[in-house]
């Protein structure tokens, strides 16, 4: 996985500061097509092999910022205008959430081992000698990959007396944990979306910044424009994601133009709740019971191990029921969902009554974009209850199954072995399968998409450590 | 103003205004835990609110002051490079 903050996603921010920006002064239509231009001006310096190049990419990022599936792509002529037009007419957002930009994709080599020229071509030959699939030939005394023959096994270079054999990886296919992606004719990157479990992986390792979101800001923006009421909902990761306090946050997401604005933590609360006495259920009836609020987590279970469906909870998430208290105190809003996550964007078309779904870097071009700086905001509060710390606390890791512990009644608690699946990789995958099998010793499984939880998402903007800290003062002040 | 030497610390200035802070500050508040306690301890790190400097389109977020430089697309190795060589120069001035 990539740093948080590195050259790729700071031209995707700026990008997005660029179109909020323009469409909210309202020049975008005018300005849309020359931004690939303005981004790389002549003589500029360039990431790829020219500034044509480079000004291409900027298109395409647009588009995917404008929310199109860039797959579908059927006429290269197109202007960036029209692609907003047909944005700002649509009423209905579809599937699926990512896109891949494939002239960005820079088709990384099949054969991810490389026999380097510190090889010296010995006497033992561990490296064809061992190789399984018979891949290894020696020419003018030099080892060298039938990249047909090889299958990535890496046995040549754990034997190699020379460390003479490197191994570099295809980074979003290391990273998808459930083998969604695979390359097309030209060696270039593509997704499987019946296997996919949109969990956003892929685009958060990609080095050439290949693989995108599908974004919705167009759509938000649009609304705020035309003055729709909007009810903003807030996952408890929120915390930390800005300067300033949570309540000058709550403040600023307002003055970006959200009417209402809940606190998602509540609903955690409800989960928490309601997830404690299906715990108690199941253990009655001597079943394993694993968390059902990270959305990945549950597309994971749902499409990749079999017998893990019987054993998911049946309790909503935190933002379904966030969503539902939304639906019901003001029917006719419209209603954001605002957090860390990619695979809410799929949550959100099953099964929730949240028309759209924006993340936190997202949100904070929308506060770049109106000037906001929250750090000037005044304090306001949540239009909802505002959680305690158990329900915040949801979005790190081990935060849940604390949360379900604290609220099961003592006898059950003594009997609550929780074990905690921090980062769904194809390891963990292996071992989800394992549990369901019923062969571990534990009653209860937390499961976080993302390794620290949710306050480690791809959309997040803060340094999980700076959150951390900000999470343990909210501890104190709510204790 | 002259600054002391040897005695002065040396002032970090982190810009956490809004644009700052989205475009990658929250990493540069960690500098504090980065930092061996030979330098910790002659440096003098702050947080502050918008500097400003982001109005000024040629130079680009997240922006630190290393006493009087600015550093702008500021990163963690960027900031303790300007830290070391106020350091020498601090150094410098000391040896003349």
């Amino acid at each position: 996985m990539l740093t948080l903050n590195n050259q790729s996603n700071y031209i995707r921010k700026e990008l997005m500061i660029k179109l909020l920006k323009s469409f909210f002064e309202g020049k975008l239509e005018q300005e849309i097509d020359r931004i690939p231009i303005d981004m790389n001006p002549k003589d500029s310096s360039t990431y790829r092999c020219c500034i044509y190049k480079d000004r291409a990419m900027i298109r395409y990022r647009i588009m995917a910022l404008l929310g199109v599936s860039i797959e579908k792509e059927d006429n290269e002529y197109k202007p960036l205008k029209e692609y907003l037009n047909e944005a700002l007419d649509r009423k209905n957002i579809d599937r699926p959430v990512m896109t891949v930009l494939d002239t960005a994709c820079s088709s990384c080599r099949k054969v991810a081992y490389t026999i380097t020229d510190a090889c010296r071509g010995c006497l033992a030959r561990p490296c064809s000698t061992n190789c399984p699939f018979g891949a290894i030939s020696f020419i003018n005394g030099h080892a060298q990959i039938d990249s047909d023959l090889c299958r990535n096994c890496g046995k040549c270079k754990d034997l190699c007396p020379f460390n003479a054999i490197i191994h570099t990886p295809v980074p979003c296919e290391e990273s998808c944990p459930v083998g969604a992606v695979s390359r097309d004719d030209h060696g270039r990157m593509c997704i499987d979306y019946e296997k996919c479990i949109s969990c956003g992986r892929c685009g958060r390792s990609c080095p050439f910044g290949a693989v995108m979101e599908r974004s919705q800001i167009i759509d938000v923006a649009s609304h705020i424009k035309n003055g729709t009421q909007l009810t903003a909902i807030l996952a408890p990761s929120v915390i930390g994601q800005f300067p300033g306090s949570l309540k000058q946050t709550i403040a600023a997401v307002k003055a970006a133009g959200f009417n209402v604005l809940l606190d998602v933590a509540d609903g955690a609360e409800t989960t928490a709740k309601l997830e404690a006495e299906e715990f108690t259920e199941q253990q009655a009836e001597g079943k394993l019971l694993a968390t059902s609020c990270c959305p990945a987590w549950v597309e994971a279970a749902e499409k990749h191990i079999d017998k893990m469906r019987d054993f998911v909870s049946s309790t909503k998430t935190p933002m379904y029921y966030t969503a539902e208290t939304a639906k019901k105190l003001y029917p006719y809003n419209k209603i954001v969902f605002i957090g860390p996550c990619t695979a809410k964007k799929n949550e959100a078309l099953r099964d929730s009554s949240v028309d759209y779904v924006l993340n936190f870097e997202e949100l904070g071009a929308f506060f770049i974009a109106r000037g906001i700086d929250v750090n000037d905001c005044s304090e306001k509060e949540f239009d909802n209850n505002t959680a305690g710390f158990q329900a915040r606390a949801f979005a790190a890791a081990g935060g849940v199954a604390a949360a379900v512990e604290s609220n099961l009644d003592a006898e059950v608690r003594k009997v609550f072995k929780p074990f905690g699946v921090d980062g769904l990789s194809r390891k963990n995958i292996n071992l989800l399968k394992t549990a369901a099998a019923g062969k571990l010793p534990y009653n209860m499984i937390e499961v976080m998409s993302c390794e620290g939880g949710c306050i480690c998402g791809p959309g997040v903007i803060s340094n999980p450590k700076i959150v951390k800290k900000k999470l343990d003062k909210y501890k104190e002040e709510t204790a | 103003m002259k600054k002391e030497t040897g005695t002065g610390k040396i002032d970090v200035t982190i810009c956490t205004g809004t644009t700052c802070y989205v475009m990658g500050a929250s990493d540069l508040l960690t500098l504090e835990e980065t930092l061996p306690e030979k330098i910790l301890n002659r440096v003098n790190i702050t947080g502050t609110t918008c500097l400003n400097l982001c109005k000024n389109k040629e130079d680009k977020p997240p922006f630190v002051m290393v006493n009087e430089k600015i550093i702008s697309k500021a990163n963690l190795e960027s900031v303790k490079k300007a830290i070391q060589q106020e350091l020498s120069g601090e150094k410098n001035a000391n040896a003349e």
